[in-house]
């Protein structure tokens, strides 16, 4: 097996412990959670940090799922099983749900984290498309203290974000609870990751779709997020011919590149057929409740 | 108490090997672990094709923990830079002069653990010059086509082989005759066996008493210990190759690699066990991949589907090195000219053009035998696209032309020879599974709902169980097979084979046939296999020919002690040998039922109450050489629903029905058809070897290699008959390679029945969801 | 560094590299074989084993992780004598050829009824999508852990 190359270890004990770590060792430093990302990108030897700091042992405060008072708080080290199994995500964030039943397999599941999966900053992670459709934010910690960052300004690239190599996700925030969400993803696989995948998340008023939100992931460099898609929806009655434009809306708003999983042509189609399914999805979720 | 369970031959017996691997107490070769063992990696090219000009080892040998750096250079002073092939090509162990794929062997690192190795890799400078890459072999020949052999005296272009087989006039003129032709081009692209446990080796070299024993991932043993004698030069009978368990083979465990030799001539060097084990990445990237084929298929037929005469033409893509895995030179398709299948064929007519390309050598026959699968592929799809061109049934168009039982055994227009086949008979069979009828009102329904549902049927015979010798063999040595057989005082046996499961479940099989010959329990006979000091020479398992030849070498072997029982029995019942019977538990005397005795009381006597003028023992070894290969067969019918906005593929039911001759163990059978299955249909459906302009490897893990797993693998749904082999002594045929052979077609097959509306006739494997979406948007299919 | 991990009910010590990854650790250290690799890329789940109880992949863990944690390996689910119901219906259902991806798929099947008793087809494939097999095309696998389900039920009734 592919094994990583030598680095220095560090465990950190409390989260201020793996900051101060961080400022000691420098920017080529890297926060162990779950490690599914990077172990594997460091045995085939894409990543070769020089220093790990391994901030499992947060667990006792980073790692809950829990309702604070209308407001969703995901602790940064809740683990992907943690979210498919939480009732209340099932009940009120069903998109997480339906996205976690797909992400990577059972067994990657029980160790990979959510901060982890919104840190590494892969465009085709599904977490962050999904948090993108709720409107969500990170909560992250750096020496100068806490700020909070919305989930659609994280990435600035592939595998770039606006964090600081000092900061470290603490939480994940969503004030917004949706009437009806969904999640739908095409992978070549079970466990791949995704060819495209779309996060909807909506609230109905008087039969029209008010407050809708779309998270797109595998099909541009970063996360995004359909704006143009959400306007063109807003206080519309939900519908087969609505679905349609805004599936093509949403393809034209995709920058998808070439890859394995899928040529771009391919993938902008993904998305509008997958726009208008999530779509369909989320307003018979919405209508239900 | 609880009865002590007594199987025999026919039985459902779970296995008798289970008990050690539900256990975690499997031994592989990575479980090895021998004192002073070292451990090794390989530098590998990160070029498809470029010059070597220098290879700088220092700085990875001034690395601490490390022993060696062996290099192509130090290998050519040796004599050892270049292996021979079992095509009768050579092979480069490590690169001296070019590298020629991307993943070839360059150098190998000796250190004290596979992580300081691993390390040492990135200190190695190699000075690579890159050149112009084959990659398509559609480019192999042309004029300006770099030449990849340079090293092979005469070799000015990358041609490897011309073959051509059949009477190509008689075929012409049916050509020429016919009312109907049909033609089509398909690829079978490139996939690769990769087993579970990537391949590896321990090599123990013995300074004192000159004994080489390697531990290694072989399907073969005996025959891996003849090629290493040959290559290293060390005397054969001082060489021991020992195959542990074997996590699975699929033919990947065939060939000898670089690796296998590296470790060999380090532990020569360093006088201490040295253990080479591939990464997953390693084991894709530069072990024999199989299949890339490119195909011409063409039928002629009568306008009521009576096919006149079938053609093929092939482009053979076998890498950088022809490595090949082919019983002998006279087949460099393998067994393609089995390609008239099942069908009742008047002319035949088969070429082939075989080519160098910068690719991983090979190829070999993933799960299946000698190139059938290819054969099999092209003749299934050119039926359909028959029936698509007459608007006949496919599944009728196939009866019309099987060859009837009646015609058995039946000689093919190329001229095997098959060992019996009721081909209706088991169309029939899958057809009443599959109820065809409501299947077909199902489809009728769903298109008119806009969903895209698809039928798809393969009828087949496979040819497994390679020899005869007179016909086939590798690197000289006839492909027969052999058991050794003993009966110990108590009436426990030992059997020893020549063979070598990988998860067939040999034990549990073989002692079955030696449990229905002797009329002992199965659980009183151990079977050992893959130590060549301890197991008489054989040809080893691939190609399904461990029941056909190891299977029918058991059963001849039990015969020839029961023969010799016999005369022990007429002793100890002070009768003559003519008045015995035996009644498959016993010898008794005729008409005195109450005088008998049972192989227990004989195998006691062997030992202790000779009749005078025998040796002592009970034991017997045979030599088998089978005087026709067997051609299980089979009838598999596919449902594929399609979402017309991914292009997604549903396998919704697959149904299965195979005629392997009379099962051993019914219970093994159907597993080794389920596994079969699977990696048919993810073949069809995902498996695939690609690589980009530069010769890169773009599928060098499990992460873009992909296989099926429990959530794509449809429920099969399997069916039998029973046509006894015409010369196999229990009637048997092998199986575990007809699924593999079978199925892709199938799944083609209804892929393309269920877009037929819209105008498709063909579509290359795999069949991505990208691939199915851009046929649906091209003939006009929205969503 | 120093690791001290609880596998298999003992105690075990060891100076390691951080770089370690735990399936080295329990197979070269501790010479626990039962768990093997099959991968580079954590796709194969060959190296299953239970970390605090829970289904993992040990080829993606560093040992250091471990360290102070408990680990359960093939070699650990059972008493020495009897197997488990699992085991059981691994051997009686013909779940395995080859045996390579078997011990990894004990462990995931062992987690799942420990979680779920009474597992559905569907649930059962999605539980073992983690673990890759190229012999058995899944069908007795599926099986397998169904009889363990069956055969657990009958026992604690039994019992009971």
């Amino acid at each position: 097996m592919q094994v990583p190359a030598r680095f220095e270890y560090e465990v950190a004990t409390s989260v201020e412990g793996a900051i101060s770590l961080l400022q000691r060792y420098g920017s080529e430093t890297r926060l162990l959670a779950g490690g599914h990302s990077l172990i594997p990108m460091m045995k085939l030897r894409l990543a070769s940090p020089e220093v790990l700091v391994d901030i499992h042992r947060l667990d006792k405060d980073l790692r809950y799922i829990r309702d604070d008072g209308g407001t969703l708080r995901i602790g940064a080290l809740a683990r992907h099983k943690d979210v498919l199994e939480s009732e209340l995500v099932k009940e009120h964030y069903t998109l997480l749900t339906d996205a976690e039943t797909m992400i990577a397999d059972p067994l990657v599941r029980n160790m990979g984290t959510v901060g982890g999966a919104l840190a590494n900053g892969d465009p085709a992670e599904d977490l962050p498309a999904a948090f993108v459709a709720l409107g969500a934010e990170v909560v992250a910690r750096g020496p100068d203290g806490e700020r909070t960052i919305a989930v659609e300004d994280l990435y600035t690239g592939p595998y770039e974000t606006v964090l600081e190599p000092v900061d470290i996700i603490t939480e994940l925030r969503c004030s917004r609870q949706p009437a009806g969400s969904a999640y739908f993803k095409v992978e070549r696989r079970a466990g791949d990751y995704a060819s495209a995948a779309i996060g909807v998340a909506l609230n109905l008023a008087d039969g029209k779709i008010e407050d809708v939100r779309i998270g797109m992931c595998g099909v541009g460099s970063t996360t995004l997020r359909a704006r143009e898609t959400e306007e063109l929806l807003r206080g519309q009655r939900p519908g087969a011919e609505l679905y349609g434009r805004a599936g093509e809306r949403a393809a034209e708003e995709s920058n998808p590149l070439e890859d394995a999983r899928g040529t771009a042509p391919y993938k902008r189609d993904l998305v509008r057929v997958l726009v208008g399914r999530a779509l369909e999805k989320a307003v018979e979720r919405a209508e239900v409740v | 108490m609880v009865a002590t369970p007594r199987h025999t031959m026919g039985d459902r017996m779970p296995r008798k090997e289970d008990g050690r691997f539900i256990r975690g107490k499997g031994r592989y070769v990575d479980d090895i672990r021998l004192p002073g063992m070292l451990h090794s990696a390989i530098l590998r090219s990160p070029f498809a094709h470029a010059k070597i000009n220098n290879v700088d080892a220092s700085a990875a040998l001034e690395l601490e923990g490390v022993h060696a750096v062996i290099t192509g250079a130090d290998l050519a002073a040796q004599g050892l830079a270049w292996m021979p092939t079992l095509a009768g090509d050579t092979q480069a162990v490590l690169a001296t002069d070019k590298v020629r794929f991307q993943g070839q062997e360059v150098a190998f690192v000796v250190a004290d653990d596979h992580y300081i190795a691993q390390d040492a890799l990135e200190l190695i400078e190699v000075d690579y010059e890159p050149l112009d890459p084959i990659v398509d072999s559609r480019r192999a020949l042309d004029e300006d086509a770099p030449v990849i052999r340079d090293d092979k005296e005469g070799q000015a272009d990358n041609l490897i082989f011309f073959w051509d087989a059949g009477d190509r006039e008689a075929t012409e003129r049916a050509f020429q005759e016919a009312e109907v032709t049909v033609r089509q081009e398909m690829f079978y692209p490139r996939s690769h066996p990769a087993p579970m446990e990537t391949c590896g080796c321990v090599a123990d070299y013995d300074i004192s008493t000159g004994e080489m024993t390697v531990y290694m991932t072989s399907q073969a043993p005996h025959a891996h210990r003849t090629l290493f004698a040959i290559v290293s030069g060390l005397p054969e009978h001082q060489i021991r190759i020992i195959s542990p368990d074997i996590g699975g083979g699929f033919g990947n465990k065939v060939p000898i690699y670089p690796g296998y030799v590296c470790a060999a001539v380090a532990s020569l060097i360093l006088g201490r066990p040295v253990k080479w084990m591939e990464t997953r990445a390693e084991n894709l990237m530069s072990t024999s991949f199989a299949r890339d084929y490119r195909m011409t298929g063409e039928i002629a037929a009568t306008r009521d589907g009576r096919i006149l005469g079938v053609r093929s033409k092939i482009l053979a893509d076998h890498g950088a090195f022809n490595a090949h895995a082919q019983p002998g030179e006279q087949y460099p398709t393998g067994f393609f000219p089995i390609f008239t299948s099942c069908y009742d064929v008047p002319a035949a007519y088969a070429e082939a053009t075989g080519v160098y390309s910068n690719k991983a050598p090979g190829g070999i026959a993933y799960r299946c035998s000698f190139r059938v699968t290819e054969a099999i592929y092209l003749m299934e799809r050119m039926m359909d696209v028959l029936a698509d061109e007459l608007e006949m049934d496919p599944a009728e168009l196939r009866r019309k032309n099987f060859v009837k039982k009646e015609q058995m055994p039946y000689v093919s227009v190329m001229g095997w020879e098959y060992d019996g086949g009721d081909y209706h008979a088991a169309l029939d069979e899958a057809l009443r599974i599959a109820g065809y009828e409501q299947l077909l009102e199902e489809q009728r329904r769903a298109r008119e709902e806009g969903r895209i549902m698809g039928i798809g049927v393969s009828t087949f015979t496979e040819i497994v169980g390679a020899g005869p010798g007179k016909k086939c063999h590798i690197a000289g040595i006839e492909m027969f097979d052999s058991a050794e057989l003993r009966l110990h005082p108590t009436g426990k046996a030992i059997l020893k084979l020549g063979v070598k499961s990988q998860g067939q479940g040999h034990e549990t099989t073989f002692a079955q046939i030696v449990a229905g010959e002797l009329g002992i329990p199965a659980e009183n006979v151990e079977v050992r296999e893959g130590d060549t000091d301890n197991t008489p020479f054989g040809l080893g398992t691939y190609a399904s020919r461990s029941t056909p030849v190891c299977g029918a070498a058991t059963a001849i072997v039990a015969r020839k002690v029961r023969e010799k029982a016999k005369k022990i029995a007429a002793h100890m019942l002070e009768a003559a040998e003519g008045d015995l019977e035996w009644t498959g538990e016993r010898f008794q005397v005729k008409g005195s039922p109450d005088r008998g005795v049972n192989m227990e009381e004989i195998s006691f006597a062997a030992y202790t109450n000779v009749p005078e003028g025998e040796e002592a023992g009970l034991e017997g070894v045979t030599y088998y050489d089978p005087p026709e290969m067997t051609y299980p067969f089979g009838a598999y019918i596919c449902v594929v629903e399609i979402d017309k906005g991914t292009g997604q593929i549903e396998v919704k039911r697959f149904i299965a029905v195979d005629d392997c001759g009379v099962r051993i163990n019914p219970m093994v059978v159907e597993g080794q058809i389920h596994g079969g299955l699977a990696s048919g249909i993810g073949i069809a459906l995902m498996e695939v070897m690609d690589f980009d302009e530069e010769g890169n490897h773009l599928n060098s893990s499990f992460m873009d290699y992909l296989t099926l797993t429990s959530m794509e693998a449809p429920k099969y749904e399997l069916g039998e008959t029973v046509t006894p082999s015409t010369h196999h002594p229990l009637g048997a045929r092998g199986v575990a390679e007809s699924p593999t052979v079978g199925s892709p077609a199938a799944v083609v097959n209804a892929v393309v029945d269920a877009l037929s509306p819209y105008g498709v006739r063909h579509v290359d494997m795999p069949l991505s969801p990208n691939r199915i979406w851009s046929l649906l948007r091209e003939n006009g299919v929205g969503a | 560094m120093h690791i001290q991990v609880n596998v298999n009910g003992e105690m075990r010590e060891a100076d390691v590299e951080p770089r370690l990854l735990l399936v080295h650790f329990i197979r070269d250290y501790l010479g626990l074989t039962g768990t093997h690799w099959g991968c580079d890329t954590s796709n194969c789940g060959a190296c299953t084993v239970h970390l605090d109880g829970e289904p993992v992949k040990s080829c993606t863990i560093l040992a250091v992780r471990a360290d102070g944690h408990e680990v359960t390996t093939i070699e650990g689910i059972w008493s020495g004598t009897g197997l488990t119901p699992v085991q059981e219906g691994f051997h009686e259902e013909h779940g395995l050829q080859c045996g390579f991806c078997t011990p990894g798929m004990i462990m995931t099947a062992t987690a799942l009824l420990e979680r779920n008793p009474d597992p559905t087809e569907e649930e059962i494939r999605a539980a073992i999508s983690g673990n890759l097999c190229r012999c058995t095309g899944y069908e007795n696998i599926i099986r397998a852990v169904r009889w363990a389900a069956d055969h657990r039920t009958a026992r604690e009734e039994v019992s009971a």
